[in-house]
């Protein structure tokens, strides 16, 4: 049983700038509704009791993925199944998609989005450690007007965000494509489907035309508060052609970066060290997607 | 506050009152009457409450009542065309494919989804389709070939 019942408001307002609104004057415990793959678990559990539900799926421009400047931006509301059967997207950002398209069951990916993954701040989240590894921005609308934060900055700790009071994500932004540019995210599951990560990695790089590395980001899931950028491991990369030496000093850096929790399903030694194959591996698919050989 | 939902299910218009935090799940059992819409976990793991919700295969669980206001809804009740069972139906029955039931309208709802979108799907492709459904009795192989028997069926049309 649900508490509080029939004092619980629902609404789902048709712009950004009256959820905004709503949001800014609400009082009680105010919770934005996306896909609801999160939120309905958590009021199912009790873990939290809304006054307010703000639905932001009937604000249409939510529901777009579209390609700016080279970019994509993809809308708060926007389904993980959607992003997969967006072809333009797959092709550029397929790191991305596959990781979007980890997240539950054909259920889930009818419902679950992007922007839910990274609100719900886990550092688990299959989606976040692909986002970050792209240099990708959440898109904030609020009272003052709106703002952009990477992707890296916006979970402060498990559960925690850095949105104020009267905002929430509108969308994400990808940044644009270049030339030669590959992505991927890999997870360790102890099954084949249906689970949260234990360890994940993101890897997104770009090459020359001689196949050495020029930029790369690296990003870590499931080993840390939040999930992490690496700089020292994208650096041990960055200049090579991913020759085995290279490999090993980004595997090192990312184990280097670690700092796990123990639980049922992963030790913090086991953490360690497969954050460091999965890395290595995401890099070596990151490398090939790019067209390097 | 309750709030009045209209929507269409299984193509009739149907409205109905249901509480802002009410799962739509519980709406369309208690509210509807739809009780081929089960609950076995609610949280999204198991299933056995998916319908279809804008063509879209949804566990009814992890959606809120107020939220199917304008929407269209395919629930189990739908599938059979009066007497005459759906092909899924039929198979699920020639291949023993259930056994309590009670996960069965959530796989059929899944099945018919996938056979939507994937007329000839793959043993694999079938079983991580379902990956989202999940049934105690049978071991999912007699649901796997009775959903590819039935896949057979449709398509001869």
């Amino acid at each position: 049983m649900l508490t509080g019942e029939g004092l619980v408001q629902y609404v789902a307002p048709e712009t950004t700038k009256d959820a905004v609104a709503i949001l800014a004057k609400a009082r009680g415990s105010t919770h934005v509704l996306a896909g609801g793959s999160d939120l309905l678990v958590r009021m199912k559990g009790g873990y939290v009791e809304p006054d307010l539900i703000v639905d932001i799926k009937r604000i249409k421009k939510l529901h777009e993925v579209s390609k700016v400047a080279g970019g994509f931006v993809i809308g708060a509301a926007v389904s993980c199944a959607s992003m997969g059967s967006n072809k333009a997207l797959k092709k550029a950002w397929p790191g991305i998609v596959e990781a979007a398209n980890l997240i539950g069951s054909d259920q889930i990916q009818g419902r679950c989005t992007i922007a839910g993954n990274m609100c719900n701040a886990s550092p688990a989240a299959d989606s976040v450690p692909a986002l970050v590894a792209a240099g990708a921005r959440a898109k904030i609308a609020g009272p003052k007007g709106k703002r952009a934060v990477l992707v890296e900055k916006f979970a402060t700790a498990p559960g925690k965000t850095c949105l104020k009071k009267g905002e929430f994500v509108e969308r994400i932004e990808l940044p644009k494509r270049l030339a030669k540019s590959g992505d991927a995210y890999l997870r360790f599951i102890p099954r084949t489907e249906m689970d949260i990560a234990v360890v994940s990695a993101g890897i997104n790089l770009t090459l020359d035309r001689k196949g050495i590395i020029t930029d790369a980001r690296v990003a870590l899931g499931a080993v840390a508060p939040t999930v992490l950028l690496v700089a020292p491991a994208a650096k041990a990369i960055v200049g090579t052609a991913l020759d085995d030496d290279a490999l090993e000093k980004l595997g090192a850096a990312c184990s280097n970066a670690c700092n796990p929790i123990d639980d049922k399903r992963g030790t913090v030694e086991f953490r360690i060290r497969v954050a460091a194959v999965l890395a290595k591996r995401a890099a070596k698919l990151a490398y090939t997607r790019a067209g390097g050989k | 506050m309750a709030q009045l939902v209209s929507t269409k299910i299984n193509n009739d218009p149907i409205q109905f009152v249901c509480e802002p935090q009410e799962p739509l799940l519980d709406a369309l059992r208690d509210r509807v009457g739809l009780t081929g819409v089960k609950e076995g976990c609610g949280t999204g793991d198991c299933g056995a409450c998916s319908i279809i919700l804008d063509g879209t295969l949804v566990c009814s669980c992890l959606v809120l009542g107020v939220e199917a206001e304008g929407r269209a809804i395919e629930t189990v009740e739908g599938m059979a065309d009066g007497a005459t069972l759906h092909p899924l139906q039929t198979k699920f029955l020639e291949h023993a494919a259930l056994q309590c039931g009670i996960c069965t309208p959530g796989f059929l709802i899944a099945a018919k989804a996938l056979l939507k979108n994937n007329p000839a799907p793959t043993e694999e492709e079938i079983r991580y389709a379902l990956a989202g459904n999940l049934c105690r009795c049978t071991g999912y192989d007699k649901i796997v070939r009775a959903v590819q028997d039935a896949a057979k069926v449709m398509r001869k049309g």
